[in-house]
């Protein structure tokens, strides 16, 4: 094990200052990671950000690819040609936006849950984790392929519409919408919790994640810290405000960098850019596509974790 | 409801204390601590009935479609087309799985997936936790920027570095090392090299990410623990490899269980760097569909599906497996909260 503590050792050498020396060996322990960052990532960004300002042709028998620089034509092309690139845009971060919130307040609260002690835990901690499995790309590949190939005989679709047209005239919910609009509830507010129940299903399946990160840092808050607020006779409700928030709140930074970032990869922007780079080949708009929305998510990421950091925690 | 608890309460108490008179009902309603112990209780059973309600119900949403798949998979061509048959076959078969156990070569496949991606995580997680825990604990010049970097590599679509690191896959030769020792660049197509070289260098699949949870939770330690070890005299990695890392536990767990799913679902650097699918069975299952087709001239796509539905089981049940093996070790926090090695 090597040594970078060397103040046990005679002073052969200038000696540096702890704080020299604990940043050297910041870097010892980062260097791995910064290799890797300098040859893969910000290498490929530059050819990247290369193929945005060209256009790129591929060379079909060497192997390789031509490029020619356009300017900002790419750019031009993607935000007053392309018909659907800005609408597409903007409906992923309206969705973004919405989705967030819901996913991290429901993943604490079945965290929460789960994190109690009842007989069947492991089971149903399993099924929680279930949807995490499932959605890997080559699963879903191969239902959607299966399900298109059913396409032929009884569209799949379709017999979802009916069930779906079913199921709710069973239960008339514009009955309940209507109620409680009449009760003076605003018409924005009714729409968001509508459409979060309608999305119910999404939010579940998205969350997996989030419910793992959560049960990990709920069990990551020391035991005396409960015993204490109980000796001082804090209720549950205080606890949980008091103790468990503030002590999961680097975590809640955690999910929502993953939740944003996730239903970002997930969206219709990134299938559009790869749509247009591997089946019309046109690299140089694909990169602006990725790097345009790379950027906005990034943005959307300073705002918000810049927001709650201040508000943030943390036990030191 | 209510009125027969508080009987059968009131039956009771005189057993426990014989000296009292018997209690009646209305005498609890009048004592405002009984009240309290009375609806206390009740107020948890609602309370355990509506949480066991939800739990439920959300597990009922995550369950139907594996539900449906598993019906799928043990129904025989009878079933397929029977309408009136619903979540039980008539006439239940084995014989899809043991088409799809065939066609995917199951045990040596799965074999060579497992170690690959067992071996992957346990680099992961080493790498992962050290560089989580270099952000976290050191103060360094440029921090905030390549942490920043770090956030950055986690938002990029990988599609987006595709071209370039297959370019540099293709023709490797980092810093003319290769031509100085092998006369020329290698080409490390269709091995698991190029990977392998990647989460060493902490840019594998999704590494960002677990660099960010990792920092998240040495950030949340305690820093008396380091202070302690280094009055004690232990030097900077023995203090991350003995002690911080047993700490952050939980955190090894949760990256563990994540690197597994996602290396062993990943499809996109296996097409990326022309993986064999003998390593990769998830690009087995993507053409398991078309293979059953072709070999085994199974023509119908209602009957091809049931053969898929099978075989996606076979391939998440070991994931399954070891996850379920796995949050054994999600153990209570609560005796963690101390020095541990």
């Amino acid at each position: 094990m090597a040594k970078t503590n060397n103040s046990s050792e005679p002073k052969k050498k200038r000696r540096l200052s702890l704080l020299q020396k604990r940043s050297i060996s910041g870097y010892l322990f980062i260097l791995p990671w910064l290799i890797g960052f300098i040859v893969f990532y910000v290498r490929s960004l530059i050819m990247a950000g290369g193929f945005a300002f060209s256009k790129l042709t591929m060379d079909t028998a060497g192997g390789g690819y031509v490029t020619e620089f356009v300017g900002l034509d790419n750019f031009k092309y993607a935000f007053t040609v392309h018909p659907t690139f800005t609408q597409i845009l903007t409906t992923s971060v309206g969705n973004m936006i919405i989705d967030v919130p819901l996913i991290i307040f429901f993943s604490l609260f079945m965290a929460m849950l789960l994190n109690k002690k009842f007989p069947g835990r492991s089971i149903v901690r399993a099924i929680f984790f279930l949807p995490v499995i499932m959605n890997s790309g080559a699963i879903q590949a191969a239902l959607d392929l299966s399900s298109t190939m059913m396409a032929g005989g009884i569209s799949s679709d379709a017999v979802e519409q009916t069930v779906s047209a079913a199921g709710t005239m069973a239960f008339d919910i514009d009955y309940l919408i209507n109620m409680f609009a009449n009760l003076g509830i605003p018409v924005s507010l009714l729409d968001y919790v509508v459409g979060a129940v309608d999305r119910i299903n999404d939010i579940i399946q998205a969350s997996g994640v989030q419910i793992v990160i959560f049960i990990a840092a709920l069990q990551s808050i020391p035991g005396s810290l409960y015993e204490v607020a109980k000796i001082e006779g804090a209720t549950g409700y205080e606890t949980f405000w008091k103790v468990t928030f503030p002590m999961v709140m680097p975590h809640i930074i955690t999910n929502i960098v993953y939740t944003i970032v996730d239903s970002f990869t997930e969206s219709d922007v990134v299938d559009l850019a790869y749509d247009v780079a591997f089946k019309e080949f046109n690299y140089g708009l694909s990169s602006v596509f990725s790097l345009v929305s790379t950027v906005v998510t990034c943005l959307i990421l300073v705002i918000v974790v810049g927001f709650i950091q201040r508000r943030t925690f943390y036990y030191n | 409801m209510s009125d027969n608890s508080i009987a059968s309460v009131a039956v009771e108490t005189p057993v426990k204390e014989k000296k009292q008179p018997v209690k009646r009902a209305r005498d609890f309603v009048n004592d405002p601590l009984e009240m309290k112990i009375l609806f206390g209780d009740l107020k948890g059973l609602v309370v355990n009935i509506v949480k066991i309600l939800i739990l439920i119900g959300v597990s009922y949403v995550i369950l139907s479609p594996i539900i449906g798949m598993f019906v799928n998979s043990i129904s025989s061509n009878k079933d397929a087309y029977n309408p009136m048959v619903f979540v039980l076959p008539q006439f239940p078969t084995l014989e899809r799985y043991a088409l799809a156990w065939e066609r995917l070569d199951y045990i040596p496949t799965m074999a060579a997936d497992l170690l690959y991606t067992l071996s992957i995580t346990v680099i992961q997680v080493l790498i992962c936790s050290m560089v989580g825990y270099g952000f976290a604990r050191f103060e360094f010049p440029l921090k905030k920027f390549l942490f920043a970097c770090v956030v950055v590599m986690i938002v990029i679509p990988t599609h987006t570095i595709m071209l370039p690191l297959y370019m540099t896959f293709r023709a490797f030769d980092p810093l003319g090392l290769c031509t100085l020792i092998f006369g020329g660049s290698l080409n490390l197509m269709s091995t698991t090299i190029p990977i392998y070289i990647m989460t060493i260098l902490g840019t594998g699949v999704r590494s960002g990410l677990y660099i960010y949870i990792f920092n998240q939770f040495f950030r949340g330690l305690p820093k008396e623990i380091e202070e302690a070890a280094f009055v004690d005299g232990a030097g900077t990695w023995y203090t991350y490899f003995g002690i911080m890392l047993k700490n952050a536990s939980p955190a090894v767990i949760t990256v563990t269980v994540f690197s597994i799913v996602w290396q062993f679902n990943d499809t996109f650097y296996a097409n990326l760097f022309l993986v064999p699918d003998s390593i990769v069975i998830s690009k087995k299952i993507a053409s398991l569909q078309a293979t059953i087709a072709t070999l085994d001239k199974i023509l119908t796509p209602t009957i091809q599906e049931l053969y898929l539905d099978a075989g996606i089981i076979l391939v998440l049940l070991p994931i399954v497996l070891i996850y379920l093996v796995l949050q054994r070790s999600f153990i209570e926090g609560v005796e963690r909260s101390g020095i541990v090695g």
